[in-house]
C-alpha cells in the first residue's frame, strides 16, 4: 500500500535530520551544570492505530506520575520531563524514535511500548546503548535470557501470570476448551500460557484457530469453533481485535453454548462494544478502578487521576503508564539522580506500591511481581453507574510463585 | 468435515462478500465512468458508518440511519465532486488519486477530532438481534438481512442502468462523453450524479458493516484495500465484475478459514495475483483500458 511506502520515506528523512541534529548538538558546547539539568524520560507508545485508546491512557497516566514528582520539587531538585513519541505500532518506527530519543533528546531512561514486537525493537536499542528501559507491554520475551540485559525491566503483567489466574477462575477438570488466537507473539504467548494452565487443571484442548492480526471480520472462524463444542472459548487477542471478535462471536450465539474467556479484559474495548455483548465475559487485568473499595493505593491513584483529568477514571493500560514511570522515578529518588548503574541497583531493591498493593522487580529477570485481578463484565442492569463495568472475581496477591522460574527463562540461578 | 458446517461457512462467506460487493461497486462505478481512482472511498465508508450511527441515535431508529446516511453522504460526495474533483478531469490519473488520498487523511482526522479515536458501539437493530435456526445451524439474523438488502440494491441498480433512460445516458456517457455533449446532454451533471452514487454506496457499506464491527476512525483503511482487490479481480470499471469478484473473495476467505485460518487474509491477494497472471484486465475487464 502506498501508505507504508511514504511512511518509510519520511522515517528515513527524519532519521537523517535527527542524525545531523545530534551531530550539531555534539559540536555545540554544553551549557549549564549536570546537577540542575532536567531529567528526561522517553515514552514511545502507539498513539495511532488499533491500540490508540490504550496508548492515550498510558500517556495521561505517565504524565500524572511525572507531575506528582515535579509538584514535590522533582528529583534532587531536578525537574522531570516526559517525551512522548508515537511508535505507530511499528517496530522500525519505534527503533528510530527510541534512537532519536537517546541520541538527540538525551533521555535518561525509556518507558513504554504496548505491543510485543515494538517492545523487542525498543529493547534492542536501549540494550545496545546501555539505557534503562521499563516495558509496559504484556509480552515478556524480553525477560528471557536471550533478549534480557541488566537495563531491561518489565512492569506489566506477563502472559503466564494472567492466563494462570484466569484459568484458575474459569476452568475445571474435564472441561473442553477451544482457542481463537491472534497470529503474532502476543497471541502465541497467551495460548502457551492457557495450555500450560489447562494441563495442570486437567481441562481438554479441543482445538485452536489462529486469526490474522488486525482482522475486521471473525465470522468465518466462528462456525468451526462452534462445531468443536467447547465449554469455554478463550479469545487471545488485543485492542480492537478483542472487541470485534467478541462482538461477532456473540452475534453468532456463541454465549448460549459456551463461556467466553480472555487473558486480558480491556476497559476501553468493553466501552467500545457495550455491556450486552461483554456480559459474562471473564478476563485478567492489572488494574480496575473499582479496586479502590479494597485498596488504599488504588483509591489514592484514582483521586489523583480524577483531579488531573476532569473527573475521568484511570484504565488498566493507563495504570501501567503510571506505575512504569512511577517506579522508575522512585528508584531515581533513591539513587539521587540518573546515574544508570545506581538507578538499576535501586530498581532491583525497590519495593513500591503505586496503584494496587506491593510490587517489586524480581532480581533475575526484572519482571515486576504483582497482584493479578480476574474480572467479569457486568450485566447492564447490574451496573451501578456508567463506570461500573466489572465485578472483581479474584485478586491474587503478589507472589514470586506466580512467575516461571528464573532457570526456565534461561537465567543462571 | 460435515456438510452443515460447510454450508454455514459458505453463508458466512456470502455475508462477508455482500459488504465487499457494495463497497467495491462504488469504487468501480466511479472509476469506470469518471476515470477517478477514489482513495477516499474507505474514509467515506467510515464516515457513512458514523453518519448512520449518529442519525440512528438522533431518530431512535436504525432504519432511518440506514436510509438517510447514504443519501446525506452521497450529497456530500457530490459536493466533493463539484468543488474538488471536477477541476482535475482531463488531467493525469495521478491528480485525482493524490487529491482523494489527501482527502482521506482529512476525513479520518476530522472524525478523530469530533468523535474521538476510540471505537463506539453500533447497536444491532432490535428486530435483527439474535440468531435464526436454519435447521443445520444458527446464523445471525443481521447477516442474513445484509445479504438480502445487498441483493435488493443490486437488482435496483441493474434495473436503473439497463432499463431506464437515465441508465442509458450514464452508459453512453461512460463510453463517449464527447458525443453525449454534442447530443445536448449535460455530461457534467451525469458525472456529478455518478460520483454521488459511488460515495453513497460506500456510505451504505459503512452503515451495514457498523453493527457487525465496532465503529472507529480507522475502519475504512482495511476496507479500501479489500475493495481495490475486488475491483482488480473483477476488472476495473466492471459492475458485474465487482459483484462476482466480491462474492468470490468473501467465499474464498471463508472456505480457506475453515482449512487454514492463518491464510484467510492472504487468499484474497493470492487470488488477485492469479487473476492478474491469467487475465491482466480482470475477470470482466476490457483489455487495453488504462484510463
Amino acid at each position: 500500500m502506498p501508505k507504508s511506502g511514504s511512511t518509510s520515506k519520511i522515517t528515513r528523512r527524519t532519521a537523517l535530520a535527527g542524525l545531523s541534529a545530534s551531530v550539531a548538538l555534539f559540536a555545540m558546547p554544553r551549557i549549564g551544570h549536570a546537577a540542575d539539568e532536567t531529567i528526561r524520560i522517553g515514552f514511545p507508545t502507539p498513539l495511532t492505530g488499533p491500540f490508540a485508546a490504550e496508548a492515550r491512557d498510558q500517556v495521561k497516566c505517565a504524565e500524572l506520575a511525572v507531575k506528582l514528582v515535579n509538584d514535590k520539587g522533582g528529583i534532587s531538585g531536578r525537574k522531570v520531563e516526559l517525551l512522548v513519541r508515537d511508535d505507530k505500532l511499528n517496530a522500525g518506527e519505534a527503533a528510530t524514535r527510541t534512537l532519536e530519543l537517546i541520541e538527540k533528546d538525551k533521555v535518561h531512561a525509556v518507558v513504554g511500548a504496548l505491543s510485543s514486537a515494538v517492545q523487542l525493537a525498543v529493547n534492542e536499542v536501549t540494550r545496545a546503548r546501555g539505557v534503562i528501559y521499563v516495558s509496559i507491554s504484556q509480552s515478556d520475551t524480553i525477560n528471557e535470557a536471550k533478549d534480557f540485559s541488566k537495563y531491561t525491566f518489565h512492569e506489566a503483567l506477563n502472559p503466564h501470570m494472567t492466563t494462570a489466574a484466569v484459568a484458575r477462575q474459569t476452568l475445571k477438570k474435564g472441561m473442553k476448551v477451544a482457542h481463537l488466537v491472534a497470529d503474532y507473539a502476543y497471541g502465541h504467548e497467551m495460548l502457551r500460557g492457557f495450555k500450560r494452565a489447562q494441563a495442570s487443571i486437567g481441562a481438554d484442548n479441543v482445538g485452536e484457530i489462529l486469526h490474522p492480526f488486525g482482522a475486521a471480520d471473525y465470522s468465518t472462524f466462528i462456525p468451526r469453533l462452534m462445531s468443536m463444542r467447547p465449554d469455554v472459548l478463550c479469545i487471545s487477542n488485543f485492542g480492537r481485535d478483542q472487541a470485534n471478535a467478541i462482538k461477532q462471536a456473540v452475534d453468532f450465539g456463541v454465549k448460549r453454548q459456551m463461556k467466553i474467556v480472555v487473558p486480558v479484559i480491556l476497559h476501553n474495548q468493553r466501552l467500545a462494544v457495550g455491556p450486552d455483548v461483554f456480559e459474562g465475559v471473564v478476563g485478567g487485568a492489572n488494574y480496575y478502578w473499582g479496586l479502590e473499595a479494597q485498596s488504599k493505593s488504588a483509591a489514592a491513584f484514582n483521586t489523583a487521576f480524577k483531579a488531573a483529568n476532569g473527573g475521568a477514571i484511570p484504565t488498566d493500560y493507563g495504570a501501567y503508564g503510571y506505575s512504569g514511570v512511577g517506579s522508575l522515578l522512585a528508584a531515581m529518588q533513591t539513587a539521587g539522580g540518573t546515574d544508570t548503574d545506581k538507578v538499576v541497583d535501586a530498581l532491583e531493591k525497590l519495593q513500591y506500591d503505586l496503584t494496587k498493593g506491593p510490587q517489586h522487580y524480581r532480581k533475575c529477570d526484572h519482571q515486576s511481581v504483582q497482584s493479578v485481578l480476574v474480572l467479569e463484565s457486568k450485566k447492564k442492569s447490574a451496573m451501578a453507574g456508567e463506570n461500573d463495568l466489572f465485578a472483581i472475581l479474584a485478586n491474587d496477591a503478589s507472589s514470586d510463585d506466580m512467575l516461571r522460574s528464573c532457570s526456565e527463562l534461561g537465567h543462571a540461578t | 468435515m460435515d456438510l452443515p458446517l460447510i454450508i454455514m461457512q459458505l453463508l458466512s462467506g456470502i455475508a462477508l462478500g455482500a459488504v465487499l460487493v457494495i463497497t467495491a461497486l462504488g469504487l468501480t462505478i466511479v472509476f469506470g465512468m469518471l476515470g477517478v481512482v477514489n482513495f477516499a472511498h474507505g474514509a467515506l465508508f467510515m464516515i457513512g458508518a458514523y453518519a448512520g450511527l449518529y442519525l440512528a441515535s438522533l431518530t431512535g431508529s436504525f432504519w432511518w440511519g440506514l436510509l438517510l446516511a447514504p443519501i446525506l453522504i452521497g450529497a456530500f460526495g457530490m459536493l466533493i465532486e463539484f468543488v474538488l474533483i471536477r477541476r482535475l478531469y482531463g488531467r493525469s490519473i495521478d491528480d485525482p488519486l493524490l487529491l482523494t488520498f489527501g482527502l482521506s487523511y482529512i476525513l479520518v482526522e476530522g472524525v478523530r477530532i469530533v468523535f474521538g479515536s476510540d471505537g463506539i458501539p453500533f447497536p444491532t437493530p432490535p428486530q435483527l438481534i439474535g440468531v435464526l435456526d436454519l435447521g443445520i445451524g444458527f446464523f445471525p439474523r443481521y447477516r442474513l438481512f445484509v445479504i438480502v438488502l445487498v441483493a435488493v440494491v443490486l437488482v435496483a441498480l441493474w434495473m436503473t442502468l439497463e432499463k431506464t433512460r437515465i441508465g442509458l445516458i450514464v452508459r453512453a456517457g461512460a463510453r463517449d462523453p464527447t458525443i453525449m455533449q454534442v447530443l445536448g446532454v449535460d455530461i457534467g451533471r451525469v458525472w456529478l450524479a455518478i460520483f454521488g452514487l459511488g460515495v453513497g454506496l460506500a456510505a451504505l457499506g459503512g452503515v451495514l458493516a457498523g453493527p457487525m464491527r465496532s465503529v472507529n476512525p480507522e475502519m475504512g483503511s482495511l476496507v479500501l484495500a479489500e475493495a481495490f482487490v475486488v475491483t482488480v479481480i473483477g476488472g476495473l470499471g466492471s459492475i458485474v465484475g465487482a459483484v462476482v469478484a466480491g462474492l468470490m473473495v468473501g467465499i474464498s476467505i471463508s472456505m480457506v478459514a475453515l482449512f487454514a485460518p492463518e491464510m484467510a487474509t492472504i487468499v484474497m491477494f493470492a487470488l488477485m495475483a492469479v487473476v492478474l497472471l491469467i487475465r491482466p484486465q480482470g475477470l470482466f475487464g476490457v483489455r487495453g483500458r488504462t484510463a
